[in-house]
């Protein structure tokens, strides 16, 4: 364990790093996903098709691709960002079409009723999501949201291999340099992991279990 | 309240300016043709209650006069203005019909004043004070003033429906729509929603109303629609129609209700 007490600092970097691009991310992808996911209920059909076609081709595409397409393709269009901000974009992209999803099913699990008053009473499109189905989706939504938050924390360790010296990246590269502590050092990388998604998922466990009782 | 007399004018040619206008109205369900040819016309001022055998249309018939069911061919008009397809001028048609459900669908987050109140701030832009005390008086109107803080969920069906009328008269509709307002109720609170709904009728609202409460029907009704099959068979002033039915499928439908 002597590696990972020695290399303290080096780990809170990389750890702290982990965090801003956890929570950048996840602030991101979380406009981004609300934003998409109101299009997937809209009545415009056009406004339906975007969201449909960006879920499907988010979620279904390997983040290391993602982070590919963001980190050297991009670049080649003219568009050169440096690698923190770079892996920002990809997880964002790739989380907002889980945020969208989730989204969608929290609204769709407000009663259909409720939008029918909202729009009979003359508000708009938006204003009945604003006012009316929103507020009553966010209560389902946010368990499912902060498991999207563990799985986003988890995937930041693909930056690691796009050069953000974040913690997965800051494991490897001492495993490098110390052969015979491979196992403390992935250890410690983990533990690190732990200390955000276990609390998470603590949490999100407990507002699960509010809801059900509140319903 | 003259506007049908013993002569019924023949739809769509009503006289004087008809506020509601269903002309030559069509609409499917994939294969099921719900409403067949529908040709309407209530005046301003009538209460016209629908009646029909389940799966006829009526509900189907109601949620289009505000769209919230679109339709395949034909033209509704509201006050003489074609109803417009989504977006604003459609939300702006809406506020000027007001709805009432079977289930309430009163907004289940907020208090039953803001559940009246929401519409006015949000649609009509007024002030949080005025609509606060427009909507007290309706609500004293209706008898549920003293439950103003509590939420939907707090009160009975009987409340509950009588806030959603509330809810639907604080935009200051041109007509209201009912589709089985008390169909979801205990026997005992059917009446106190009814009682208000005749009051309005009284007043002069102009109503639709799906029911199967023939008292109201014969109490309030100006005009009885009878549907089936997704057409309407047979239109008369109520007294009329429960003692002389012209057709068999009127007839067959009035002696199963009336007996049981
Ligand atoms: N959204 C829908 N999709 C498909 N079919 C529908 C839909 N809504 C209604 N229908 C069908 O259309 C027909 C007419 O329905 P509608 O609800 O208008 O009848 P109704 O006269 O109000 O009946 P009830 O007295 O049972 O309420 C029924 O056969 C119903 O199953
Ligand atoms: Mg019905």
């Amino acid at each position: 364990m002597d590696v990972v007490v020695e290399n303290l600092p080096l780990f809170l970097e990389g750890f702290w790093t982990t965090l801003r691009l956890a929570v950048f991310s996840g602030a991101l992808a979380l406009v981004l996903g609300t934003l998409l996911g109101a299009c997937r209920v809209s009545p415009i059909p056009p406004l339906r098709g975007l969201g449909t076609v960006y879920v499907e081709l988010a979620r279904n595409t390997p983040l290391t691709v993602v982070f590919f397409f963001v980190v050297f393709v991009t670049p080649q269009l003219g568009l050169r960002l440096p690698f923190f901000p770079s892996a920002v974009i990809a997880l964002t992209i790739y989380t907002a079409a889980f945020v969208c999803e989730a989204v969608r099913s929290g609204i769709n699990s407000v009663g259909v009723g409720q939008a029918e008053a909202a729009r009979s009473i003359g508000l708009s499109f938006n204003q009945s999501l604003r006012n009316v189905i929103l507020p009553q989706a966010v209560r389902t939504v946010v368990p499912p949201l902060i498991n999207i938050f563990i799985a986003l924390t988890k995937n930041t360790s693909v930056a690691g291999g796009f050069f953000v010296a974040e913690l997965f990246n800051v494991g490897r590269r001492l495993t490098n340099g110390h052969a015979t502590a491979v196992t403390p050092i992935l250890i410690g990388v983990a533990v690190f992991y732990l200390l955000i998604t276990v609390p998470s998922g603590l949490l999100a466990g407990r507002l699960e279990r509010k809801v059900a009782i509140a319903r | 309240m003259t506007a049908t007399s013993e002569q019924t004018p023949s739809p769509g040619e009503a006289t004087g300016q008809p506020l509601v206008v269903l002309e030559r109205v069509n609409k499917h369900f994939g294969d099921l043709h719900v409403l067949q040819d529908i040709d309407l016309s209530i005046a301003s001022g009538e209460v016209v209650v629908i009646l029909g055998p389940s799966g006829s249309g009526k509900s189907t018939l109601c949620r289009t006069i505000n769209r919230l069911e679109g339709i395949d061919s034909g033209r509704i008009l509201l006050d003489g203005q074609a109803l417009p397809a989504e977006g604003r001028a459609l939300a702006r048609l809406r506020s000027d019909v007001g709805m009432v459900f079977q289930s309430f669908n009163l907004f289940a987050h907020k208090t039953v004043l803001e559940n009246v109140t929401l519409g006015p701030i949000k649609v009509r832009k007024q002030a949080a004070k005025v609509a606060q005390d427009s909507a007290m008086a309706l609500l004293e109107r209706v008898g549920v003033a003293n439950q103003a803080g509590k939420y939907p969920a707090q009160l009975s069906g009987g409340q509950q429906q009588r806030v959603a009328i509330a809810r639907a008269l604080a935009m200051q509709p041109k007509v209201m729509l009912f589709d089985e307002p008390t169909s979801a109720l205990d026997p005992e609170m059917i009446n106190e929603v009814l009682d208000v709904m005749s009051t309005l009728a009284k007043d002069g609202m102009t109503m639709v109303v799906v029911t199967h409460e023939m008292g109201f029907a014969r109490r309030a009704a100006d005009r009885v629609v009878f549907m089936d099959g997704g057409r309407i068979i047979e239109q008369a002033p109520p007294e009329k129609f429960f003692t002389d039915a012209q057709t068999d499928r009127a007839k067959d439908f009035l002696s199963k209700i009336l007996t049981h």
